[in-house]
Parts: structure tokens; C-alpha cells; sequence
């Protein structure tokens, strides 16, 4: 166990307290989940009925068909949300004052905005098709949390490497493809993922506007009266596979982070998780300890 | 600006919805992530245990599913709440999970020796906790705190979808009166930014008057 400032390390008279407290904690714990369980029972969660439509095979691929359309949509929104981060996070860079104005503006407009108002304007305003609307809407707002972290990633490679580039007669362009971005994508990868969780988990927005994504086939099902409405059988199946997979992709970015933190190659950058916007110039995000 | 002038009072309680949400959600997060970092900073080892087990599931559970499974959910157990109620629950879990980080992370940031300084002085736990440890983890963690709230009233456009009163659902009225549906955005990305930019304000207010550099 790490030590923190709360406490000293436990003596053994201590640790036979904790444990108690410990075993006090988990029969608790146990408890809670008990009572869950039994009311699960009580309110005939459990009945053949309301489980037996998971069995056919109309219904199984209906759920395969939502996830596919979850994935599709992650799939497009994640490779647009790249370009876009790309393009913005270069204009943020360029040296010619109107192109930073306007790439800030932009970023600084779209983080700000909750995704969702973006999606519904462009569903509703622009009367676009639902898969579109939602690719958009989520490519606007990553893409614009991504130039951030790709400037930040830009930004934390030690200067000196750019400069001795610069010094060794390196044009602009090189410099950028050639020292800073490859020292900096590494360092920035695990930013990345973490963001393209959020993309991934956001996609379920796509329920809101009648997108036919997961949660969309999930309510279809859950919502027929000859099933007995398996409300909460749809959700105990929906919800593990919708958790594991941003897990999956979670626990991708910690691998990545924990590799790189014994790559020699990437010392000389350090990038941040992303954050939510904070929107006024003055307020800036506290080293993470 | 007619879409504005005509319906401000559709607008306002747009708004007071939306800010109620953010309040209301605000303090059940901010109330339940200290209790989940301190179980997470506990040398209990089944409460570590279940605060990282709600930290992991509620930071990779997509809001909507969470809002399905409490608002259509609940329900079902015989919990019949309001729907603002509900939001408010679904939101303010959601948000813990960060806060809990966030504040585990400020604890984690307070020097060991800062502990053991106050513990050989005499202090007791609670004072080391009370006077030494959380007025340094508190400072650290004012901005981090902040985007997360940010983050927090951003998300309450999710409950406007579930039948709650606030800002994104006004556009639904508006829209079968026929007023101009990108005017009737505009207003709503406004009043979207007087909220975000509110506490934002806030808490560069804090930071300046709290926040120490290291």
C-alpha cells in the first residue's frame, strides 16, 4: 500500500482493527446488494417471460445490429475527430494571427457548447439524417478537445529540441514532422484514448435522436407488451457490454500511459488528460499530482 | 431577437431549470464523491475496494444509459419520483465519480511529510485531516473542481431529452409555433454560456482568493 499524508503505516494492532472494520465494511457492502437482489425478486425481475425474448433470434440480432451501429458511429465520429483536432490544433499553432484567432475561436465555441444542443441543432435546424447529425455533433466537439490536447502535446516538448532544429537549418514544416510531432504523439497518446472514450461513450446520444444505436434496440425490446416489458433484463445485458467496452478502451489508454512512462523516448513531453473546457483565458488546469 | 422578446418567460424557466438541475446535481455530487474519496483514501480494504469499484463503473457509463436506467428504471422498483428528482440522482452519481478523483488526486498531492510533521507535533486524525491535509488538497483541487461542474451543466442538456424542464427542451414549443429554429438555438447556446460562464467565474474567484502555487 502507497503511504499518504493521512496516516502512518498501520501497526499490527491497527491492521486488526482495519480488518474488522473491513469485515464490518464488506458484510455491509453485502447487504446492500442483497436487498437489491431480493427486490429484484420481489418485483418479478427474474421470470421466465421477461428473460425468454433474449433466446430468439430476431431479438439477438437486433441488439448485434444496435451495437454495430454504436460501433460504426464511434468508428466515424473518432476518425473525423482526429482529422479536425489535426487541422484546428495547426491553425492554433500557425504563426498567421487571423488563422489562430479564428481556430481559437472555434475550439473555445465548440467546447463550451454541450454536445448535446450541437446534435439537436443539427438534427433538428438542419434537418440532417440522425446518423450524420450525431457523427457531426460529436466530431465538433472531440475534434475541438483533441487540437487542444495535440497543442498542449505540441507544446510540452522541451524547446530546446525545436530550437536545435531550427539551428541545424530545419524549415518550419520540418520541425513540426520531424522532431516535435513524433516526440509529442507519443506523450499524447494516452490523452487521446481517454478522449476517445468520451467520444465513445457520447455516442449513446445517438438514443436521444432516434439514432437506431444500442440503447435504441434495447428500448425496442424493452417496451413490448408481449414480453412483459423486460425492462430491467434489457438494462443488466445492455449496460455490462456498454461498460466494457469504454473499459476496454480505458484500460488501453492506462497500459499506454504506464509503457510510455518507462519510454526513454518520450522524457521530453508530458500532456495532461483533457479536460472539460474552463472557458475564461485566466484560469488554468492545476498540474495533476 | 423576437424568438427572445416573446417567449422570455419559456426561456426563463428554461434556464431556472437548467440551473436548479446543475445546484441541485452539483451538491449530491460534490456530497458523494468526498464520501467516495474518502473511502478510497481509507486503509479499510473493502471500502478502497467499493469506492474504486463506483469510480470505475460510473466514469465508463455513458450518461444516457445511466439516465435510462434511472429514470425508465426505477420505476419499476415502485420508486416513483419526479422527473427532475430523478435527473437530479442520475446526474449528481454520474458527476461523484469525477469529483472523487479529483479530490483523491488533491489529497494524494499534500506532501507525506506535511502528515507526519502535524502527527509528531501531537495532532490527532481529525485535525491532521481538518487543519493540515484538506485546506492544501482543497486549493489543489479548485480548477480541476470547476471543468468538472462546467462538465456537470453541460451534461444537464441530457435531462431536457428525459421530460425535464430546462434550457435545450424550449426548443421543442418554439419549434411547433414556428419561430426561427436557428434563432431559437442562438438563445439557447446563450443561455447555455451564462450558466458555463457563471462558474467559471466562480471559480477563478476561488482559485484567486484560495489557490496557492507549489
Amino acid at each position: 500500500m502507497t503511504t499518504t499524508a493521512l496516516y502512518d503505516i498501520p501497526g499490527p494492532r491497527t491492521r486488526a482493527r482495519h480488518r474488522l472494520y473491513g469485515l464490518i465494511g464488506a458484510v455491509a457492502i453485502c447487504a446492500v446488494i442483497a436487498w437489491v437482489v431480493s427486490l429484484l425478486f420481489a418485483t418479478g425481475q427474474f421470470t421466465a417471460a421477461k428473460w425468454a425474448p433474449f433466446t430468439y433470434k430476431g431479438i439477438q440480432e437486433l441488439l448485434l445490429r444496435g451495437l454495430g451501429n454504436t460501433l460504426r458511429a464511434f468508428g466515424f465520429a473518432a476518425v473525423l475527430s482526429l482529422a479536425l483536432g489535426g487541422v484546428l490544433a495547426v491553425g492554433r499553432l500557425s504563426v498567421h494571427r487571423p488563422v489562430r484567432w479564428v481556430s481559437t475561436l472555434v475550439v473555445e465555441f465548440f467546447r463550451a457548447m454541450p454536445v448535446l444542443v450541437m446534435i439537436f441543432f443539427i438534427y433538428v435546424a438542419l434537418k440532417v439524417a440522425p446518423l450524420p447529425a450525431l457523427v457531426a455533433g460529436l466530431t465538433l466537439y472531440n475534434g475541438s478537445v483533441l487540437a487542444e490536447v495535440f497543442r498542449s502535446g505540441i507544446n510540452s516538448v522541451e524547446r530546446g529540441q525545436g530550437e536545435a532544429a531550427y539551428a541545424l537549418g530545419m524549415l518550419k514544416t520540418q520541425v513540426m514532422t520531424h522532431v516535435l510531432v513524433p516526440q509529442a504523439v507519443r506523450a499524447m497518446l494516452p490523452a487521446v484514448i481517454s478522449q476517445l472514450v468520451v467520444a465513445l461513450k457520447d455516442t449513446s446520444l445517438g438514443f436521444l435522436i432516434t439514432y437506431e444505436e444500442f440503447l435504441h434496440a434495447g428500448k425496442l425490446i424493452a417496451s413490448n407488451l408481449d414480453y412483459d416489458l423486460p425492462f430491467i433484463p434489457v438494462v443488466m445485458i445492455i449496460s455490462p457490454i456498454y461498460i466494457g467496452l469504454c473499459m476496454l478502451l480505458s484500460w488501453l489508454a492506462n497500459w499506454v500511459a504506464k509503457r510510455q512512462r518507462r519510454n526513454p523516448k518520450v522524457e521530453t513531453a508530458e500532456v495532461a488528460p483533457p479536460e472539460p473546457g474552463t472557458l475564461l483565458p485566466g484560469m488554468q488546469q492545476a498540474p495533476h499530482g | 431577437m423576437n424568438v427572445l422578446l416573446d417567449n422570455l418567460s419559456l426561456y426563463g424557466e428554461g434556464l431556472l431549470g437548467t440551473v436548479e438541475l446543475t445546484v441541485y446535481a452539483s451538491l449530491l455530487a460534490l456530497a458523494l464523491g468526498f464520501l467516495m474519496a474518502a473511502f478510497r483514501v481509507a486503509p479499510v480494504g473493502s471500502l478502497r475496494g467499493f469506492g474504486t469499484a463506483w469510480v470505475t463503473v460510473l466514469r465508463n457509463t455513458p450518461l444516457t444509459l445511466l439516465f435510462f436506467a434511472v429514470v425508465l428504471g426505477l420505476p419499476r422498483f415502485g420508486v416513483v419520483l419526479p422527473f427532475q428528482l430523478f435527473a437530479v440522482l442520475a446526474l449528481g452519481c454520474y458527476t461523484s465519480a469525477f469529483i472523487c478523483e479529483a479530490l483523491r488526486s488533491g489529497i494524494n498531492t499534500v506532501p507525506v511529510g506535511q502528515g507526519e510533521a502535524a502527527r509528531s507535533l501531537g495532532m490527532t486524525f481529525p485535525q491532521t485531516l481538518g487543519e493540515i491535509v484538506l485546506p492544501q488538497a482543497f486549493r489543489s483541487v479548485i480548477p480541476t473542481i470547476g471543468s468538472t461542474l462546467i462538465a456537470l451543466a453541460k451534461n444537464s442538456a441530457i435531462a431536457g431529452a428525459f421530460s425535464v424542464t430546462e434550457l435545450l427542451g424550449v426548443y421543442k414549443p418554439l419549434n411547433e409555433l414556428g419561430y426561427s429554429i436557428v434563432w431559437t438555438f442562438v438563445w439557447i447556446a446563450v443561455g447555455y454560456l451564462i450558466v458555463t460562464l457563471t462558474i467559471s467565474a466562480l471559480f477563478t474567484l476561488l482559485e484567486k482568493r484560495f489557490g496557492v502555487a507549489r
